[in-house]
């Protein structure tokens, strides 16, 4: 938060401000006066958030939102390894959720490597009906075709709250009598105004049926600590496990990427939760604080300057040993990150990128661009609120643009005035900036590359912004402006 | 191609009204279908003398899919050539009944249910329009002509006008228009006039009075009609003169539902209900005293 004021040549409160005002003209009254505070210039300084947040998608304006049900589904629960995670509605949800996010798991290659996931396939007679008898059927069935699993998940498709499927009375009889932990969670889709709020059921969800249900075989230790809000995405976390574990840290389990029911339900018992993405897991920290009096710290591991950052911030909260190690572990990695940085960044300096992603690498991700010798001229969330944005504003250059929730319309005005040299966001936005000519990088999914986090992903990170910016294919291709 | 839907309140006779009306226009010589809209399925029992004709859902869920499914599988024939289909749907408390109207409309109308040789198709509708699937009767190229079934009880004329309000919705936006009240009559205190007064007041007419007769028990109890059990009694007579009726109805109407107050005032002016004392309402019995 010490940042000194940054400006980025050319831009000013007032020049994104006359940017802003320029795109809200397209808006009948209505929806001009509706999204005018979700836009606005950052003020560094101030730190505090700069638009409004959380509320509901204009009519009418593309969105690149998703639901509760993909928000519990596609980030909480999908990646944990040992569990069957039952979409429990109509086949498409469960389809097109599964492995989707590239939450990569441990396991046979060809046998166990992939998330184990059933839907009740919903037909006219399940809605008539009800689809309660037919999800009894089924979990008993999971039970006998994967009697290794943990756990089962059972996340609700929209029309099983229309139609008022009691699946938390299926699972609790289930549970008895096939002697497995069955967690309902009522994640129907149309709830809330994104799948922020299918973040929240989920650990509410965690709170109520999963923590404090086993314990660890081991005693606690002084350095025991849980990953908390990092999902393996192309690998994530098999390159910030270690990279933790080499600073001498004990990590007991992570939430929820490559993840161990078990483990999860002991998570109780650490020291310390590290958050990463802190829009989907801060719920439980909170509560894992109130109810064991576990701290949480939230740390950054996108680049070599953050994750130096991070990790001394940590090693503050512990003894001399981990400082050492702490300090050892960056002597080690610096050098070959400073390398990665010597052949990139010439080719790099001074390139602008414009963010848009969920609720996290708006701002994480940002370190990393920068350490590339490259400029955020704007940057936004699809979901995040009002304490999202309170974090973002120290770490994006003054004066950029902020958006929140934005429209296509919006996202394309400001690319022609902006000017980026890449853009980095979602598979929705991905073809129109290609086809503007503009390179791109879908940045939830790591365009089927990564792992990005931690001093493993950051050379995959800096080969990939390299590739996508300097790539030959641009010279072919004409750009607008 | 007629297409009738009869609402009313729970247990007001709906069901037996319609059949009995249907057995009225068969023998008359029209061709006439009978689409019952109640999970409870017993809207064909007298024309078939069945006990519970086998549903639309029933056979969904047996079969699978919907796709599996044969017309001939629910479609039957009785009394009077009366083609009888039956929706079906869950017990109470579980799924979504108005979805298995929905489904069974939409099967009956894809595989050519509704053929050009029918006179009439009657919808019989569980109680109140409670969602969208009991109005899918009442939807776009469905019944246009609604029947209301009330009596001179309270509730019931309550029901009525609730129901009114409900097509009232629709037929600004579609072509349904409110044929009339039926008056299943209760014996109560001048009926006659009440649901005639009532039916002037929203717009429309009091179709027909059908008296009470045990001779309908005597009927139901052998799983028939009274058309078809006692020809000649007078009772059959009651329900051929409204077959008659509707056949011949014009007075199509949009209608005018009434404010709350309005048929509070109509209750009290035939001594139905008592005018409100204001100063007793909320006050336990205790704190009375």
């Amino acid at each position: 938060m010490s940042k000194a004021i940054r400006k980025v040549d050319g831009i000013t409160k007032e020049s994104t401000q006359e940017m802003i005002d320029k795109v809200l003209e397209a808006y009948p009254e209505k929806g001009r006066k509706k999204r005018a505070p979700h836009l606005a210039p950052n003020d560094q300084a101030n730190c505090s958030a700069c638009v409004k947040s959380n509320k509901k998608t204009v009519p009418g304006v593309m969105s690149a939102r998703g639901c509760a049900y993909a928000g519990a589904k596609g980030v909480v629960w999908g990646p944990i390894r040992d569990m069957v995670h039952v979409s429990h509605g109509p086949v498409g949800c469960g389809w097109y959720s599964w492995g989707t996010r590239r939450n990569l798991m441990t396991g046979k290659l060809g046998v166990d490597q992939f998330g184990m996931q059933f839907t009740s396939d919903f037909q006219e007679k399940d809605i008539v009906y009800g689809g309660d008898k037919k999800l009894k059927v089924l979990l008993k069935e999971t039970k006998e075709l994967f009697p290794l699993a943990k756990g089962i998940s059972v996340l609700s498709e929209c029309p099983v709250g229309l139609i008022g499927d009691d699946i938390n009375a299926v699972a609790k009889t289930s549970a008895k009598e096939l002697d497995i932990p069955i967690i309902p969670c009522n994640c129907e889709g149309f709830r809330g105004v994104s799948q922020s709020l299918g973040h929240h059921i989920s650990n509410d969800t965690i709170r109520d049926y999963i923590i404090e249900t086993r314990e660890f075989a081991e005693p606690v230790g002084p350095y025991d600590i849980a990953l908390i809000g990092e999902y393996n995405i192309g690998g994530d976390a098999w390159s910030t496990k270690p990279l933790l574990e080499e600073c001498g840290f004990n990590v007991k389990a992570v939430w929820t990427g490559d993840g161990e029911m078990e483990k999860i339900a002991a998570t109780h018992q650490v020291r310390l939760n590290v958050i990463h993405c802190y829009r989907s897991m801060n719920y439980m920290c909170k509560v894992m604080e109130e109810k064991y009096g576990i701290p949480w710290i939230e740390l950054n591991f996108f680049g070599p300057t953050k994750i130096r950052e991070s990790l001394r911030k940590l090693a503050e909260l512990f003894d001399d040993t981990i400082k050492e190690k702490v300090e050892a572990v960056i002597a080690k990695y610096d050098p070959q990150m400073q390398a990665v940085i010597d052949e990139v960044r010439p080719r790099l300096e001074g390139k602008k990128v414009m963010l848009y992603v969920g609720g996290l690498r708006p701002r994480h991700t940002i370190g990393a661009y920068e350490d590339l010798g490259m400029i955020c001229v704007g940057s936004g969330y699809e979901f995040a609120h009002t304490d999202d944005y309170e974090r973002t504003a120290p770490e994006m250059p003054d004066a950029t643009v902020v958006y929140d929730d934005a429209s296509e319309l919006e996202m394309e005005q400001f690319a022609h005035v902006l000017k980026p040299d890449l853009v980095a966001s979602g598979i929705k936005e991905k073809y129109v900036f290609q086809k503007m000519g503009l390179p791109f990088r879908q940045m939830h999914s790591w365009d089927y590359s990564g792992p990005y986090h931690g001093y493993k992903g950051f050379p995959i990170f800096a080969r990939d912004i390299d590739m996508a910016i300097n790539s030959p294919t641009w010279e072919l291709v004409k750009s607008p402006f | 191609m007629r297409q009738i839907a009869i609402y009313g309140k729970g247990g007001i006779g709906k069901s037996t009204t319609t059949q009995n009306t249907v057995a009225g226009l068969a023998s008359l010589g029209k061709k006439v279908m009978i689409v019952g809209c109640d999970p409870k399925a017993d809207s064909t029992r007298l024309i078939l003398h069945a006990k519970a004709q086998a549903t639309v859902m029933d056979k969904v869920r047996e079969l699978g899919t919907v796709e599996d499914l044969e017309l001939d599988d629910i479609l039957k024939v009785g009394f009077g050539d009366v083609k009888c289909v039956e929706s079906g749907g869950p017990e109470p408390g579980v799924g979504c009944a108005g979805r298995g109207v929905i489904t069974a409309i939409n099967f009956l109308e894809e595989n050519g249910a509704y053929t050009d040789d029918l006179d009439f198709v009657f919808y019989d509708v569980l109680g109140d329009v409670v969602c969208g699937g009991f109005a899918m009767p009442i939807r776009e190229n469905k019944a246009e002509e609604i029947y209301i079934v009330c009596s001179g009880e309270m509730m019931a004329m309550y029901a009525a006008n609730n129901i009114a309000k409900g097509i009232l919705k629709y037929a600004s936006s579609g072509k349904v228009r409110l044929g009339g009240l039926i008056c299943n009559a209760r014996k109560t205190d001048r009926e006659y006039d009440l649901i005639e007064a009532l039916a002037k007041k929203l717009g429309t007419q009091m179709i027909h009075f059908v008296p009470r007769d045990n001779q309908v028990q005597r009927a139901e109890l052998r799983r028939m009609t009274v058309i078809e059990y006692s020809p000649e009694h007078p009772q059959a007579n009651e329900y051929r003169t409204l077959a008659k009726k509707i056949l011949d109805n014009k007075m199509l109407v949009v209608p005018n539902p009434l404010e709350m107050e309005e048929l509070e005032d109509l209750l009290m002016e035939f001594g139905i209900m008592e005018a409100e004392d204001e100063s007793i309402v909320g006050v336990a019995e205790a704190a009375a005293k």
